[in-house]
């Protein structure tokens, strides 16, 4: 197979704005010309684009492609990585996550994280949910505390299931809870943003099917963004998908735009499946 | 056909070797606890447990004051120790690489290797000459000082095995580093550190060098810190090197008990840190 070309270099972005049915709103997440180093190697290449408020955006890609590099700038979370660094800006709500002074802290409050592996702690599943509020001081007292807890459990559709042994080890329960439960205790200290890495990728079809319901329903109320390395699950459950590819943006539009009639070619070969 | 019947001798002769070698191996073991049962049983009794010793010429008495030194020896040890050793051990996992983690790791290892007759010699250089008394302090130092590099070393190691996700997970959080080492990573690997420290327990309890001019020996019962001690090791020195039957008897019960204890404190770490595994699924 003949490496596939890149026609040119600056991206097919048309900007899709604002979601479908939503008034016209300020871009949350507004990237500008962000490149990201491994040492010396440049892992992201002057990525530009915009994501917006409750809608769905999907990154693909194949591996190594960056997405993930990327979704990882967004709370920098690569910032633990030692030997990388960060050119351009990335705006959230107007002000830039790498600017000096930025307190770290605060931002990943502002944006959860829902990694590929479920990373429940060795803790019972009520500890679990009230991780982020007790770090954070978001309860003022026991029974506000409890309150949370169930609320998120519930928003996470996983209230049922373990609501009569929440002092129970998280790691009792299954694949799909637990990262069922990661997605509670990131949306227990109420972030504006939810970026999810590949959050189905480790799991049987049902627990996928269940995540990805609960994403869907996620976007009334957080602005989400999610790796996928499946084409399927982006088409399912994204209003807007980027593709990615050796560490460039190759194309950002409306899902269903991306899926029927890209405007790159080598989107086209990667979504029908003809590499990737 | 012969080339293969010439591989299963050699294959039934190797075999048998490993399991002569596994033999002479646990041949010491089994003499040792044999002997130290068989001797020791003897001169057991409650009374070993709850009476001081006799003076010279009566029989019966006890080890009361050494068993209480033993205790407050290593408890000294332990309140010394654990502080110590599991921050650095900390230390030493989160800022792995640095040229202070290395010099650690390397002094603690080397620490590890000094004959225990030497940290005795240390400890009373620094906590029995300057005082001129021997001491329960001197004699906790010595111990102390033998249990931190064991610590710090279980310590860092059971902190390298914890996965990076969920540092990620709480530092995704909005947690601060500190906080997610010390909310997170440090009770994760807790149960394998409490083995460790019962572990280091177990082998400075059965320390005698380090202790002879330290706590010394005291034929009184004594918690005062600040006056000789008795304890087990040297307890059971003295009885063994006496010209008494009595208290070479009282020697070999002292040796069963302290076998005991360093059994007990192994099984009772596998049971829990096994339980605790299970609880985590």
């Amino acid at each position: 197979m003949n490496p596939p070309q890149v026609s040119r270099l600056t991206p097919a972005v048309r900007d899709p704005g604002p979601g479908p049915g939503t008034p016209t709103s300020p871009p949350k997440i507004d990237v500008q010309q962000l490149s990201f180093f491994y040492g010396a190697t440049r892992a992201l290449q002057e990525i530009t684009l915009q994501i917006h408020p409750n809608v769905v955006t999907a990154f693909i890609g194949p591996s190594g492609c960056g997405k993930s590099t990327f979704l990882r700038t967004l709370n920098r979370m690569n910032d633990i990585i030692p030997g990388t660094r960060v050119d351009g800006r990335a705006l959230i709500d107007g002000e830039d996550i790498y600017a000096s002074g930025v307190d770290v802290v605060q931002l990943r409050r502002r944006v959860g994280m829902v990694f590929q592996k479920s990373n429940p702690f060795p803790k019972s599943i009520f500890e679990n949910v009230a991780y982020g509020l007790r770090i954070n001081a978001m309860a003022r007292n026991r029974s506000e505390l409890a309150g949370r807890v169930e609320e998120s459990l519930k928003q996470a559709a996983l209230w049922t299931e373990v609501k009569d042994r929440l002092h129970t080890s998280a790691l009792s329960l299954s694949g799909g809870q637990q990262q069922r439960l990661c997605i509670a205790r990131a949306l227990a200290i109420k972030p504006d943003v939810l970026l999810m890495d590949e959050p189905a990728s480790a799991l049987d079809p049902i627990a996928t099917q269940r995540i990805e319901e609960l994403v869907y329903s996620l976007k009334s109320s957080y602005t989400v963004v999610i790796v996928t390395h499946n084409m399927q699950q982006a088409a399912r459950v994204s209003d807007r998908t980027a593709f990615f590819w050796l560490g460039r943006l190759i194309e950002y539009d409306r899902t269903d735009r991306i899926f029927t009639a890209p405007a790159e070619k080598l989107t086209e070969d990667y979504v029908t499946g003809r590499f990737g | 056909m012969t080339r293969d019947a010439g591989r299963r001798f050699v294959s039934a002769v190797f075999v048998i070797a490993c399991g002569l070698a596994v033999l002479l191996a646990l041949v010491p073991l089994a003499f040792v606890l044999f002997f130290v049962v068989s001797q020791g049983v003897q001169a057991l009794n409650i009374g070993f447990f709850t009476q001081m010793p006799r003076p010279v010429g009566e029989t019966g008495g006890g080890m009361l004051n050494a068993l209480v030194g033993t205790l407050v020896l290593t408890g000294l040890a332990a309140a010394m120790a654990i502080p110590i050793g599991v921050i650095s051990g900390v230390y030493m996992s989160e800022y792995k690489g640095t040229r202070l983690a290395t010099a650690t790791r390397f002094a603690a290892d080397t620490l590890n290797g000094v004959p225990s007759i030497v940290i005795g010699i240390f400890a009373y250089a620094v906590a029995v000459l300057p005082f001129r008394q021997f001491s329960a302090m001197a004699g906790g130092l010595a111990l102390g000082v033998m249990m931190i590099p064991i610590i710090a070393r279980t310590t860092e190691e059971l902190l390298l095995l914890v996965p990076g996700a969920l540092r990620e997970g709480a530092l995704a959080l909005g947690a601060t580093r500190a906080r997610a080492v010390f909310t997170v990573i440090l009770p994760a690997a807790l149960p394998g550190i409490i083995t460790g420290v019962v572990l280091a327990l177990a082998r400075v309890a059965g320390e005698t060098a380090p202790l002879l001019f330290t706590a010394f020996n005291n034929r009184f019962l004594s918690t005062d810190l600040r006056q000789p001690i008795a304890s087990m090791t040297v307890q059971i020195f003295t009885y063994a090197i006496s010209p008494y039957e009595d208290w070479h008897r009282q020697a070999w019960a002292g040796a069963l008990v302290l076998v005991t204890f360093v059994l007990v404190c192994s099984l009772v770490t596998r049971v829990v840190t096994a339980r605790v595994q299970r609880l985590r699924g």
